[in-house]
């Protein structure tokens, strides 16, 4: 993985200098609440419900144990003991001291890591398949270029007050694994036809109040130019993104207003002012940062583990999860790992401290120290020899990290939702435990099989519930929490938005609600058919008229304080 | 007569900046003798009667809307001693790339100064778009925001003030570890 030259330790080193004087002058109130803000975000810094939330960058969601073991120190030092990973493949810690933080980034600092531009109106960290560089069907590994644009977003000056958040993510295999389509630039690493590498570029998707998946404006982009092109996206952007009305300042507003071909037109317009010249990138840039993401010392193995094949025969609960929670491999003999967040009890994506310092074990154990951490909030070890899987789901089962539910009902992304967020306007950690409690028979769950099931606590879409299969999204109504349901979202190569079956529901109506909406699934599936399968198939009618048929129950929920529902 | 920050230094400053009053429209509005700072669209609009006395006095600039574009000002830029743009809200950051575009695009090499509410932590990154000037808020220490032009010694990529990026200015071989 990529490590720290003299010049990257310097700019993180100034940056700490400057937010720490920056620190000072708001406790010394030389700067108001109002000037400290985009400074504090750009640092990763919130202020939530309770207390201030540090968003540290997991940057493409690749990190070393070392990393790791940081994250479990700062848990225990600074915070509550536990930290969560985020669909933007970061980690938030969400009780910290304003004093502490900049404390906080030197210690990231230490092991090469850093907070900036995790949040605020900027280019945020830049998202990447959880398997790039091990994945069966990669195309073309894309770290490289995401480190060469975690560089080039990294203070640019132009670009650090744009009118709204600006995400990036980038893919290189053939299944789409990084939701490109609903992020404000896509890229996609492609060959041509002449078997040049490039991208395929996609703009002005999102999420939020109006979901739009995003279009595509280029087919290919020689790779030279990645970073002349986006700079012609953004300046674009930048001076014409809405700034009247915050909740029409993404891209994906702009190019909806103007047609993603005369944005286009403009971006072209833009970028051949600036094509070829010194910000194009070069062939020996590229090969000394891909030089950082060659290949591990991999063992030459056979495809096949006899031992291996054997345990999955024997042990039910071990082909469970070899099923579910691993990964196929480029390289014979090897697998990924995917150690699942969604254990019953805890909230999605959440991970203690002795957790988060077991897996970076594990990770130096079974995966060449490395770590990653997915966009469904899970974390993976990218490179297992097959013959170490059946050891290493006997650690993970013990320490409560394999669940093998990865890819099902209840391996839902959710945010945290009102019990921490400030912009929430309904919980959504309970309503995952409640339903998480409610699908806890495994045979069911795996009968189930594939199902996306997204929770956000706003309109703002952190828990991804327009592409969820099944999405639930939590709404305000006179002061009471409700819960409005869509169905036929998806992510991924066939991304779409779920459509909403009807009226909300209660809290406690919700395991109820989705019970029945398996049920009606259950029902009308053609052999091996997936849910959203059947759910693009029928569209939402049968599941609105079998839902809304009867009146559901409501049942007592969890409890309601932030931080009293979590059990470890 | 004012302070602001010019080429990395606190000088004496004595343009005044004209905004429009309510009411005020910009064909309408006299612009007064003395050196001013007068809106883009006033020279739009009055350019014929106005090029004159620039020409003469050369105590006549522009301020540029953050809803304005370089190319809206074209070639006339060089006629002018300064060009400013102004931050309505230090959040709106549709100046940053004015700036650039007046440096880049209008290949303007006199003063372009930053006007309106101009802060301290901004300053490094205006000055790396193209600013050399900056009319910081007038509540603030002056000094102290003297300072933000020195945050970083180190920077990754291209704008103005750096044509090359960090890979095209050193040889960036060394492991860390």
């Amino acid at each position: 993985m990529y490590r720290y030259d003299q010049h990257d330790h310097q700019i993180i080193k100034e940056r700490i200098a400057q937010y720490r004087d920056q620190v000072r002058r708001r406790l010394a109130d030389e700067l108001t609440e109002e000037e400290f803000l985009p400074l504090r975000l750009q640092n990763g810094l919130y202020m939530q419900r309770h207390a201030y939330m540090l968003r540290v960058a997991v940057p493409y969601g690749m990190l070393s144990s070392t990393q790791m073991r940081k994250f479990a120190h700062i848990a225990r030092k600074y915070d509550r003991g536990y930290g969560h990973f985020t669909t933007r493949q970061n980690i938030q810690y969400n009780w910290i001291n304003l004093e502490d933080t900049p404390t906080i980034l030197e210690e990231l600092a230490s092991v090469e890591m850093h907070a900036i531009q995790t949040s605020g109106n900027c280019m945020r960290n830049i998202t990447s398949d959880e398997f790039a560089g091990v994945a069966a069907d990669e195309v073309i590994d894309p770290r490289p270029y995401a480190e060469i644009l975690r560089q080039w977003t990294t203070f640019h000056p132009e670009f650090a007050y744009l009118p709204r958040k600006f995400k990036i993510a980038i893919n290189g295999s053939k299944e789409d694994r990084a939701a490109i389509a609903v992020h404000d630039i896509g890229l996609t690493v492609v060959h041509n036809e002449q078997g040049e590498v490039g991208f395929k570029v996609m703009v002005g998707g999102g999420m939020g109040r109006t979901p739009i998946l995003g279009s595509v404006i280029r087919e290919f982009l020689p790779w030279q130019h990645v970073m002349t092109y986006l700079e012609a996206i953004l300046r674009i952007y930048n001076q014409h993104g809405r700034r009247d009305n915050k909740y029409k300042a993404r891209i994906k507003i702009l190019v909806k207003a103007i047609g993603a071909d005369v944005f286009a037109a403009q971006v072209e317009a833009e970028w051949a002012d600036i094509k070829d010249g010194p910000a194009t990138l070069t062939q020996a840039e590229l090969q000394r940062v891909a030089a950082y993401f060659g290949s591990p010392e991999y063992a030459s193995l056979p495809s096949v583990d006899a031992e291996f094949e054997q345990h999955k025969a024997d042990n039910k609960a071990f082909a469970n999860w070899i099923k579910r929670n691993v990964k196929p491999h480029k390289v014979a003999g090897y697998a990924s790992v995917v150690l699942s967040l969604k254990k019953p009890g805890v909230p999605p994506g959440d991970a203690t401290a002795d957790q988060i310092d077991f897996v970076a074990d594990l990770a130096d154990r079974y995966s060449f120290a490395e770590l990653r951490v997915t966009h469904e909030q899970n974390l993976v070890l990218s490179d297992v020899q097959q013959s170490a899987l059946f050891a290493l789901w006997q650690e993970a089962k013990a320490h409560g990290l394999a669940t093998p539910n990865v890819g099902l009902l209840t391996d839902m992304i959710c945010c945290p939702g009102g019990d921490f967020c400030s912009l929430a306007n309904a919980k959504s950690i309970p309503i995952a435990l409640d339903i998480t409690d409610r699908f806890n028979q495994l045979d069911y769950l795996h009968d189930i099989g594939e199902l996306e099931l997204n929770i956000s606590g706003c309109i703002n879409a952190c828990g991804h519930h327009h592409v969820g299969n099944i999405g639930i999204l939590g709404v305000d109504k006179d002061g009471s929490e409700f819960y409005q349901v869509s169905i036929g979202g998806a992510q991924g190569n066939n991304s779409a938005i779920g459509k909403i079956i009807g009226p909300s529901f209660s809290a406690g109506q919700m395991p109820d609600v989705i019970a029945r909406i398996i049920d009606v699934y259950l029902r009308d599936r053609i052999e091996n058919e997936r849910f959203i399968d059947t759910a693009q198939r029928l569209g939402i009618a049968p599941f609105k008229e079998y839902v809304y048929a009867t009146p559901i129950k409501s049942f007592e929920q969890h409890g309601e304080d932030a931080g009293t529902v979590v059990s470890y | 007569m004012r302070e602001i920050i010019k080429d990395k230094a606190i000088v004496q400053d004595d343009w005044t900046v004209l905004r429009l009053a309510e009411g005020e429209t910009p064909d309408a509005i006299e612009v007064p003798a003395g050196k001013h700072i007068i809106p883009l669209q006033v020279w739009l609009i009055q350019r014929e009667e106005l090029s004159a006395r620039l020409k003469k006095t050369q105590d006549l600039a522009i301020w540029f809307g953050s809803a304005e574009q370089a190319k809206d000002l074209g070639a006339d830029a060089a006629l002018f001693p300064l060009l400013a743009v102004d931050f309505p809200k230090f959040s709106d950051g549709r100046g940053y790339s004015i700036a650039y575009n007046i440096r880049s695009r209008l290949g303007y090499t006199g003063e372009v100064r930053a006007i309106g509410d101009v802060l301290r932590d901004q300053l490094f990154y205006m000055q790396r778009v193209g600013f050399n000037a900056f009319a910081t808020r007038e509540d603030r220490s002056i000094s102290d925001a003297l300072k933000g032009l020195t945050d970083f010694s180190e920077k990754y990529q291209t704008s103005w003030d750096e044509k090359n990026p960090l890979f095209r200015r050193t040889e960036r071989t060394g492991l860390s570890a």
